[in-house]
């Protein structure tokens, strides 16, 4: 017999219990696992966003969202000026309502903007963007609001035309609607305003010297590559931090699953465990059965978990009502972090129960046989 | 050189033991001289002191002796073998086992792997584990190599009559069955002292004889001292010696 074939024994007689031990540490890898990864893969489609054709995003200082972000019109023609810039691209975010949807992400951009020139144009092209009520919509957003193109399309108070249909790489752009940057500005009452500028620079290694410039010349403005803004975005670091407590949230509990497991085993196998101490078993040893049996349960979960996580994310992925907002992306830093947080809330679990069944002492427990 | 191999300082009770053994499993061997237990003014007690149960127990056994504890229920026999084997603490006196102390918890570990073998009146066998594997257990904590260990499960096995039950989950087995899958593990590391507390008592008198016989023909046959603790004259009488425990003494008969 081996040392595994005592622990396997062990997990295999209470299946009922092992099995309540398992599920534990199972939902709370898939419910890690859901929630980082459409945390993640939301952010990073804002990332996206963000960074299309550009390094640089110029936008409030302190400001605590970039949709509360006001950025003077004219400052993009003044960046456009300076040295070393390519393209100032404004952009306007608002949230409009539509009936039937009362959120629908909203994108005051230039005719040149590169969001639409490098977009797909299912209906429509892009010289027929640009009148005032003339609304281009991504794919999803015209599949969901149920419009065509020439279709009217109301938002909020206001009736738009759509302008044309496109398709991007992106879940929040292909669920949003694209208006002239002017027309935003009047229907969000932000006129002269947008909400950050897009820079693209001639030569990228340039950003430095462009972010003293604009901290020179607009103190109320900063600029920060694309790198920086993700890793210091609040709104970012919020998401991650909500996503990672609420995951282990999810693994306290399952912990909790662990150690009561455990120490149900434990108090069920007192006789057992003083008798392999009777039979030459150090502390050590039984502590090791204990802890080993925690880790079993915590791989047996984790794997459950993970294919749990796996199937409930290609679940939310296939369902048309989210409108493709929800784009998972599974990191492998995150795959990481979940094993080692289930090996680690199994460890934690086992201690207690692993002690427990150290301090049994073999004559008291055999005494009343 | 471990403590337990350390020739003893006194009180030798039949000289030599008849085969050398080595304490760590790889040390080099050496004999050991001197009583393979020897309790000195042993004293014992329960419930903060208002349970006496021994009171100045002398015993010794010498290697390869059989010597029975004889007496009736509650009068400190199983006491008797747990503070020999170490899963009790005396209040006073000293035990000492192959000539060394019980005191510390990984002296006790390395006496309970290499020298000592417990038979109890409940078999105490893990359930949903095979014969073979409750046999194993203490190879296991030795970390034994498996080849080693099943030839001498099959050697054991055999010479108790349960061979073919090797595979068998203990549950499958008859109570007289439970008790010979027991003696196998308690012999399985080729203990020089091996205790045994009523381990027929559990059995009907037919089983029981037949039981205890195939049991001290193997100790016997394996060289290993024995302490027996037994309310049953018959088998009592079948030992070496028969030590009658009374009062919280320990007296020739």
């Amino acid at each position: 017999m081996t040392f595994s074939a005592l622990v396997r024994v062990n997990l295999r007689r209470h299946w009922v219990r092992t099995g309540i031990g398992v599920a534990g540490i199972a939902f709370g890898c898939a419910a890690m696992l859901t929630i980082l990864s459409i945390v993640l893969g939301a952010i990073g489609m804002f990332e996206r966003i963000l960074d299309t054709d550009s390094q640089v995003l110029v936008f409030e200082r302190d400001v605590s969202d970039l949709f509360f972000s006001s950025v003077p019109a004219a400052s993009a023609a003044e960046i456009r000026r300076l040295p070393g810039v390519a393209a100032a691209n404004p952009v306007l975010f608002g949230i409009v309502s539509a009936p039937g949807h009362p959120i629908v992400t909203c994108f005051g951009v230039e005719n040149d903007n590169p969001r639409l020139s490098g977009a797909t144009w299912l209906a429509g092209d892009r010289a027929t963007f640009g009148p005032a009520d003339g609304a281009v919509l991504g794919e999803r957003a015209a599949a969901f609001l149920k419009v065509g193109l020439g279709d009217e399309l109301p938002l909020g108070h206001t009736t738009f035309r759509v302008a044309g249909i496109v398709r991007t790489a992106n879940g929040f752009e292909d669920g949003g609607v694209f208006l002239p940057l002017a027309s935003a500005q009047t229907f969000f009452h932000r006129e002269d305003l947008s909400s950050i500028i897009a820079v693209k620079l001639a030569d990228g290694s340039a950003a430095a010297a462009f972010k003293d410039e604009i901290a020179r010349r607009y103190p109320k403005l900063i600029a920060l590559e694309n790198r920086e803004f993700a890793q210091g975005y609040s709104q970012f670091r919020i998401l991650k931090l909500t996503g990672w407590a609420v995951g282990i949230c999810a693994f306290l509990l399952g912990g909790l699953g662990v150690a009561n497991t455990m120490l149900m085993s434990v108090f069920t196998r007192i006789r057992e465990i003083a008798v392999l101490r009777v039979c030459g078993f150090s502390k050590l040893q039984v502590a090791r059965i204990i802890v080993v049996e925690a880790l079993a349960m915590a791989v047996a979960g984790c794997a459950v978990g993970l294919a749990l996580g796996f199937a409930v994310l290609f679940g939310i992925q296939q369902v048309p009502q989210l409108n493709g907002y929800v784009q998972a992306v599974v990191s492998p830093l995150v795959l990481a972090g979940i094993v080692a947080t289930s090996i680690v809330t199994a460890l934690i679990g086992a201690l207690y129960p692993a002690a427990y069944a150290t301090r049994i002492e073999p004559a008291e427990a055999l005494r009343y046989e | 050189m471990s403590d337990h191999l350390r020739p003893a300082q006194s009180g030798t009770a039949r000289g030599e033991t008849r085969r050398s053994f080595d304490s760590s499993r790889g040390a080099a061997r050496e004999r050991f001289v001197g009583p393979a237990v020897q309790v000195t003014g042993v004293w014992k007690s329960f419930d903060n002191g208002r349970v006496p149960v021994l009171e100045g127990a002398d015993v010794t056994v010498a290697p390869g002796e059989m010597v029975a504890l004889w007496g009736p229920s509650g009068s400190g026999k199983s006491t008797l073998l747990h503070l020999v084997g170490g899963l009790d603490r005396p209040d006073r006196g000293e035990v000492r086992v192959l000539g060394g102390n019980v005191d510390g918890e990984a002296d006790r570990v390395r006496l309970r792997r290499h020298h000592l073998g417990f038979v109890f009146q409940l078999h105490n066998l893990i359930p949903d584990l095979t014969v073979a594997e409750n046999c194993a257990v203490p190879a296991l904590a030795v970390g034994r190599p498996p080849a080693e260990t099943a030839a001498r499960i099959e050697e054991l096995t055999a010479a108790v009559g349960i061979a073919h039950r090797r595979a068998h989950r203990v549950q499958d087995l008859s109570g007289g069955e439970r008790q010979r899958v027991a003696i196998c593990r308690a012999l399985m590391n080729r203990p020089e002292v091996l205790l045994a507390d009523e381990p027929t008592g559990s059995l009907d008198e037919e089983t029981a004889t037949k039981v205890f016989a195939l049991f001290r023909d193997l100790v016997r046959r394996e060289g290993a001292a024995l302490l027996l603790a037994t309310h049953e004259r018959r088998f009592a009488e079948a030992c070496d010696r028969i030590l009658r425990v009374s009062h919280g003494r320990v007296l020739p008969l």
